[in-house]
């Protein structure tokens, strides 16, 4: 399968050792943006060229990958990104995720507990938590040197304003190792607290906008919040429609024009595997 | 006592161009200085070195911070000069939307000084931001709205709110009042008035409007060509102007 | 009692730019001396600068030439020479200034008016209220009109709001520009007691009054200008 055409992965070495030297950048000082002289890829902006960038350059032949969009195995982003792959760097693929070494995501975290033997990359739409509300990217910059984040509060103070709770549901700021605020990706926030403390290394890639952050294993991520607003998870009301359980992040399903509906894990592996079907 | 901000020799060149030039003065605790001139003088310059927005070609500007250390600053480092800016310091714009942040809600511009400094209890700084609004005299029921849905004389109230939660000891105000009506004016004038004397504030005021002048200062300097060519206290040069050109800045004001 | 006020060598003349460089002198080596508990009126023809005098005192004029010595704290300050800031602090402590105009400032209520001076030098407001309003009465201000601005009053009510704000913070030193005029009998006659009373206190006054009755039961010397 594997084209002779392409080096392994894709990308020319030259370009992987550059992005591996911002993610050994990133790794360092957690939570803060190291720029990299992101690819054109042959996929548009907004499929996932800075997590495909990133995941590229960590793959060993050695790899088993999986790839996830919004938790499932099997919409198109996922398939197409995991076809990639094994066309290009011929990496054995699974979508159990304990016997994935890398995991590249888009907006979820899986929800069976990860290891230290495994990396989650992220893709990464807008990596600047600050953009809401400071447009200039100089600015923006300072306020992270400087530790300027009041401004991050400006955002939940409106939420709590408007709807009386804290209404930001994804991409839910938090601060890395107690130094810098990041924009985790358009992860529910539910998802958040998986941040916290985990053993696998996690790594985000913004093509468009030439970023790469990580969150190294067991690096503290606290979740922005007041002292009288806590942060807070979602939760349902319902179990999963398919598997019964009460522990994942569920997805709604309109299932007719009747306004009949069904809620499901959004983990398709999670959900297999609590029915025994694998 | 020491003075608040002493100003030693400050010029600012554009080029060969002058901006403001050997510029020294003392401003004290509770002072409310004004500086006046025509378009061009160099006032608002003055105004934007003294204030740290740019930084002055030659001269000094020493700061007396709260613990009564005094401090220069062009070597404060960046992150010191920004925490003064946003604490011990305030500045109100002309135009308000330069100094308001427009795309969130009053109550959260009032609020955003409170989060920069570390407050973390949403009630609190909604209830200082309440408190701060009605100060202004901007009704409690117009805290969740946009600064877009005010009118000029609100924002301008909205902005001194904004810039005074944190109670700063020094605001530098640079044409406040320009650009509203007359009427709206006067109440401005006279709620900053109010506040400047209730809060013990000093304040440096620059405005080509000697009204505004009389009105809220106690000294005053008057600037041409970058130059102060007078300075003293403000009834004084109202009433009794040495130099030429504030002879015909005074006497061009139209008696009512 | 002893000299509080020593006015030396005092010049003014205004140079009018505008004008052709015109310049109007309007007296010249004026010396002078007003003890405490003393009145002094400052007499002369219309135009020889007796209001010019007492703005100097104040400060709101600059002096050509000569000095003016107030004494503040028991040291010897000259109005002339001081920085901004130490005029201000004679004009907090030890100057007070009576027109016959009061600048009125929007929205703030009569009684404030003649309260602020005595707040101004840490006297608590409402101690300093009660003077005001003793002297408001004193001064036949109606009671329903001492929580609002003077803006709408007549000019009679105004000037005597601002008769009230100079008589209320005891100052050492009271300037008077013609604080009668334009007064009726009966409150010609309170201001007068008032004058008397301030110099009882220990008050040195130097005052311009219109009319030579009033002057002369008021003060007990003069200077003549011109």
């Amino acid at each position: 399968m594997n084209a002779p055409a392409y080096n392994f992965a894709y990308l020319n070495e030259q370009t992987k050792r550059m992005i591996r030297r911002a993610i050994l950048k990133a790794i360092a000082i957690p939570g803060y943006q190291a720029p990299f002289a992101s690819r054109e890829m042959p996929m548009p902006y907004g499929w996932g060229t800075g997590g495909v960038q990133v995941t590229a350059s960590v793959l060993t032949p050695e790899d088993t990958l999986k790839v996830i969009d919004q938790g499932a195995d099997d919409t198109t982003n996922a398939v197409s990104i995991r076809k990639f792959f094994v066309k290009t760097a011929g990496v054995a693929t699974t979508e159990k995720t304990e016997e994935a070494s890398v995991i590249q995501t888009r907006h979820r975290i899986p929800e069976t507990p990860l290891t230290e033997d495994q990396i989650l990359v992220f893709q990464v739409p807008i990596p600047e938590p600050l953009r809401f509300l400071e447009p200039r990217e100089t600015e923006t910059r300072t306020m992270h040197a400087l530790e300027e984040y009041g401004v991050m509060h400006v955002k939940l103070y409106e939420d709590i304003a408007q709807y009386g709770e804290i209404a930001t549901t994804y991409a839910y700021p938090a601060r890395v190792a107690e130094r810098y605020v990041f924009d985790p990706s358009p992860i529910p926030k539910f998802d958040n607290p998986k941040l916290d403390g985990c053993p696998a290394l996690q790594l985000f890639g913004a093509g468009r906008e030439k970023r790469i952050y990580a969150v190294p294993p067991y690096t503290r991520v606290k979740s922005l919040d007041f002292e009288d607003h806590p942060f807070e998870v979602q939760r349902w009301d319902q179990s999963c429609a398919l598997c019964g359980t009460r522990e994942s992040f569920l997805d709604e399903i309109v299932m007719d024009d009747h306004g009949t509906r069904m809620f499901v894990c959004s983990d398709t592996d999670f959900c297999a595997k609590t029915r025994g079907e694998r | 006592m020491s003075p608040l901000l002493a100003v030693d020799n400050l010029s600012k060149l554009y080029g060969a161009r002058v901006g403001c030039r050997e510029v020294s003065f003392a401003l004290w605790p509770g002072e409310v200085l004004a500086i006046a001139g025509e378009s061009g003088s160099g006032k608002t310059t003055l105004l934007r070195c003294l204030s740290g927005h740019v930084p002055a070609s030659s001269g000094k500007v020493h700061y007396t911070l709260r613990d009564g250390r005094s401090v220069a600053l062009d070597e404060m480092s960046e992150a010191e000069r920004r925490l003064l800016m946003r604490t011990d310091w305030g500045f109100v714009h002309q135009d308000a939307r330069d100094g308001l942040r427009m795309g969130v809600s009053a109550g959260a511009n009032v609020g955003e000084r409170m989060m920069a400094v570390g407050e973390r209890h949403y009630g609190r700084i909604r209830a200082t931001a309440t408190d701060w609004l009605k100060r202004v005299e901007i009704a409690e029921d117009r805290i969740d709205d946009s600064p877009w849905s005010y009118s000029g004389g609100m924002r301008q109230r909205l902005q001194i709110a904004r810039n005074l939660v944190t109670s700063p000891r020094l605001v530098f105000m640079d044409e406040p009042t320009g650009g509203l009506d007359v009427s709206v004016q006067a109440r401005l004038l006279d709620l900053i008035r109010g506040l400047v004397k209730r809060l013990d504030l000093a304040a440096i005021v620059v405005t080509h409007d000697l009204a505004v002048a009389r009105l809220l200062s106690s000294r005053m300097m008057v600037m041409q060509q970058g130059q102060v060519i007078e300075e003293g206290l403000t009834d004084q040069i109202l009433e009794d102007p040495q130099a030429p050109y504030t002879q015909l800045l005074v006497s061009s004001v139209l008696q009512v | 009692m002893s000299t509080v006020l020593k006015i030396e060598n005092l010049s003014k003349s205004f140079l009018l730019h505008q004008q052709a460089g015109a310049r109007i002198q309007v007296f010249e080596g004026l010396t002078a001396e007003v003890k405490a508990g003393e009145a002094v009126a400052v007499t002369g023809p219309s135009g020889r600068g007796k209001s010019s005098l007492l703005k100097l005192v104040y400060g709101v004029y600059r002096a050509s030439a000569g000095s003016i010595r107030v004494l503040s704290d028991g040291a010897w300050t000259d109005v002339v020479t001081a920085p901004p800031r130490g005029v201000i602090g004679l004009r907090r402590d030890v100057i007070g200034y009576v027109t016959q105009f009061l600048r009125v400032i929007p929205r703030v209520p009569a009684e404030m008016v003649v309260a602020e001076p005595m707040i101004d030098r840490g006297i608590a407001p409402e101690q300093a209220l009660a003077r005001a309003r003793m002297l408001l009465e004193r001064l036949n201000i109606p009671k329903r009109l001492w929580h609002l601005s003077p803006m709408t009053f007549s000019g009679g009510e105004q000037q005597r709001v601002n008769i009230a704000r100079g008589f209320a913070a005891h100052f050492p030193i009271l300037l008077l520009d013609e604080p009668t005029a334009s007064l009726d009998e009966d409150n010609r006659n309170r201001v007068l007691e008032l004058v008397a009373g301030a110099r009882e206190e220990g008050s040195a006054i130097l005052a311009v009054f219109h009319d030579e009755q009033e002057r002369r039961r008021a003060c007990s010397r003069s200077i003549a200008l011109g």
